[in-house]
């Protein structure tokens, strides 16, 4: 009896559960801000040989010279729309790297260079970011199918898709996954929560991440839901949820193998919050990060981004130094350079093409609107 | 009167609904201390503060829902839409639902929302972001579709927006929000919803045309003067219910008709409008109708846009074509 009444006394302590939600979701960290490991059994885990310690890096060093180069571009009115990724490398490249290429990415448009990372060249994301159908062809140099989907404008809607797709790999029982990123203002949209629902009413193939990057353009995290965490929204539908820190390569890369791995077992989908920093603005058109956050909060973020600590870590660790990283930076630059050269030399589009490419079999007004513009040659 | 840009006219249509009555609200993403993602909300959340103008989270659908139930609170809401291709994010809000409640309660209560969205292209957004999806808003009963062409009626049309008791979906332009400026009244002062003006009287042939599409369609205008032809041009403004008299008039007078929409070919404003004339007014009419459009693809890639949108060429042309029919 007294048990009870007790529990019922629980039950209905409002408070207790609003206090308790804060303490459901501890971090996981494995590298500090310092560059030092302070888990050595998760890093074990992590099965990290040297060379898949420096492809991380390299990764992550590329994706920022990208970022640079893209932002510089931009302000020159040659590249075209372009969200920056600076600071969420970790969150972005480390976590990719514990994917296959059968593995099935479901990006958003700050995602880019995990699309590039599976072998889209760096030419048709130019293209993308300039508005060029070409762009959106997900194929390797040499024509080999890319499993990505293209980076999502639409808010959420490509974590229904990957929900379809996770479906479909178990339904044909693919050693696979579908894998999807969003950012901490996606987990407001209807479609989040569908996505994770169906994924995990199916127990299908899904990993799904969240980047808490701290803001939607000006909308300030704590703005898009009074949760405490984002991954609690993942036990709504029954999926583990786990917070990691965003910023820690190796986290990021323990978190995504091990829920891939869970997830393609057979358990159904996970969903990682990544905590991390937007370091730069929104977008390059026009967003003044300081209408919204206070330039001291951007400096200290500064100090815990990725790059830092891994270049620490693997400096300490005898496998990294200062030449190394310039001469990988200075091959960078010169593949930006020799991207973009063919990005603008590629064909102007077609609106008759378009045209055909809207349907297989175009109606008959279709048709006579692909001979007119065939005729202007447009 | 002062010369403003269509954007700096719309902003100061919401300071001055804001400031009339305290019932109106603004709300939508980044409408806050960011004032919109194109300012047409700046500085309003610090004139009036945090429980007036407010960022809503990143979810359409919620927003278009926040805005039907607060008006059980005898609240106006102003709802942000942050680019119109986001629309069927909040299609079941709009069409479902805010435009069919006067009907379902039997005609028992009021929905006074507008639906504030910009639309259109040419400005290099990326994908989805530019879209005219003004047709299947239109062919929605129970909604008024207000598309403002310049700086003067876009406030004026916006503050007859808030004050109307039915939603009101109003698209505002993309490409004029800085490209356009003109005389703008002071002070407070409403332009009628659901009626079109003729924007330049002439003879030989009319030419009709709402938002994005006025201005080049009046420069086609003085195109074809140079030609010796005369024409008159309508600016819808409401493109539902589109105003049949004004059209009628017109078409009376010169018995020839360009339709012009930014909008791609297939359904939309242009085709309903060419069915009324035909219905109506047929025969009064020396040639068939003419219409300019967009083609029938999904609203392109930012590279393609200028060889894809309609052009004040493009409307010469089909004006000379109907202009010559015997
Ligand atoms: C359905 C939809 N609504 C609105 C937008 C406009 N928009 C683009 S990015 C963005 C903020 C996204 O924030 P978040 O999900 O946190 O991702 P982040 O940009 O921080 O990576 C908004 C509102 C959009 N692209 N799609």
């Amino acid at each position: 009896m007294a048990n009870i009444i007790e529990l019922n006394q629980k039950i209905l302590d409002f408070d207790y559960q609003v206090q308790a939600q804060d303490d459901q979701f501890p971090m996981l960290q494995v590298l500090n801000n310092a560059g030092e490991i302070i888990d050595e059994d998760a890093l074990s885990r992590a099965e990290l040989a040297d060379d898949d310690l420096i492809n991380i890096m390299k990764r992550m060093l590329w994706s920022r010279q990208l970022d640079i180069r893209s932002t510089k571009l931009a302000k020159q009115g040659r590249f075209g729309f372009f969200a920056p990724t600076a600071g969420q490398e970790a969150s972005q490249m480390a976590s990719s790297y514990a994917f296959k290429d059968d593995d099935w990415l479901f990006p958003g448009y700050r995602d880019i260079p995990q699309i590039v990372a599976k072998g889209w060249p760096i030419w048709k994301a130019i293209l993308w970011s300039r508005g060029h159908a070409k762009g959106n062809e997900y194929t390797t140099e040499d024509d080999k199918p890319v499993n990505s989907w293209f980076p999502q404008i639409i808010i959420g809607a490509q974590y229904v898709e990957a929900a379809g797709v996770a479906l479909g790999l178990k339904k044909r029982h693919k050693d696979a996954v579908a894998y999807a990123y969003t950012g901490d203002g996606g987990t407001s949209q209807g479609d989040f929560y569908e996505g994770i629902n169906f994924a995990s009413a199916y127990k299908a193939n899904a990993v799904f991440f969240v980047q808490n990057n701290g803001f939607a353009i000006s909308t300030p995290r704590t703005l898009q839901t009074a949760a405490p965490h984002l991954a609690a929204k993942g036990w709504s539908a029954g999926l583990p949820s786990l917070v990691v820190d965003g910023n820690d390569p190796i986290a990021m890369y323990l978190a995504a193998k091990q829920a891939r791995a869970w997830s393609v077992a057979g358990n159904g989908p996970v969903l990682i919050e990544t905590m991390t920093d937007r370091l730069e603005p929104h977008s390059t058109a026009g967003d003044d990060p300081l209408r919204y956050r206070q330039q001291a909060d951007i400096d200290d973020w500064w100090k815990k981004e990725p790059l830092i600590r891994m270049r620490t870590f693997l400096t300490n660790k005898g496998i990294w130094n200062e030449t190394l990283e310039s001469a990988y930076i200075d091959e960078t630059n010169t593949l930006i350079d020799e991207q973009i050269k063919i990005a603008d030399g590629v064909e102007k589009q077609k609106i008759s093409d378009f045209l055909k490419h809207t349907l297989e079999v175009p109606g008959q007004v279709m048709q006579e609107q692909i001979a007119k513009f065939e005729s202007e040659g447009k | 009167m002062a010369e403003k840009t269509y954007i700096a006219a719309i902003q100061e249509a919401l300071d001055l609904s804001l400031e009339k009555d305290d019932s109106t609200l603004i709300f939508g993403e980044d409408v806050g201390k960011n004032g919109g993602v194109f300012r047409a909300t700046d500085g309003l959340q610090a004139k009036y503060g945090e429980e007036r103008v407010f960022n809503t989270p990143l979810a359409e659908s919620g927003i278009g829902g926040l805005a039907i139930g607060l008006t059980t609170q005898n609240y106006r809401p102003i709802m942000e839409i942050q680019f119109f291709g986001f629309l069927f994010e909040v299609m079941d809000s709009i069409a479902g639902q805010m435009a069919r409640n006067r009907f379902r309660f039997n005609n028992t209560r009021q929905m006074p929302i507008v639906v504030r969205s910009p639309y259109g292209g040419g400005t290099k957004t990326p994908e989805m972001h530019a879209d005219n999806l003004e047709g299947l808003v239109a062919q929605v009963p129970g909604l008024r579709v207000v598309m403002p062409s310049n700086p003067a009626d876009a406030k004026g049309l916006l503050l007859s927006a808030v004050e109307s008791n039915d939603p009101v979906v109003f698209l505002e332009n993309i490409h004029l929000y800085r490209s356009m400026k003109g005389e703008v009244p002071e002070g407070y002062y409403t332009t009628p919803l659901d009626q079109a003006t003729v924007v330049r009287e002439g003879q030989d042939i009319t030419l009709i045309s709402y938002g994005g599409a006025v201005p080049l369609v009046i420069k086609a205008a003085d195109e074809l003067a140079k030609n010796g032809i005369d024409a008159e041009v309508i600016d819808l403004r409401t493109v539902s219910p589109i105003d049949l008299d004004t059209i009628g008039k017109s078409v009376e007078k010169t018995g020839r008709v360009v339709v012009v929409q930014e909008a791609q070919r297939m359904a939309g404003i242009s085709a309903t409008i060419m069915a009324e004339i035909a219905e109506r007014f047929i025969l009064s009419l020396k040639a068939p109708i003419g219409r300019v459009a967009a083609p029938d693809t999904v609203y392109p890639f930012a590279q393609a846009e200028n060889d894809w949108m309609v052009k004040a060429d493009d409307v010469v042309a089909k004006a000379q074509e109907v202009i010559n029919y015997d």
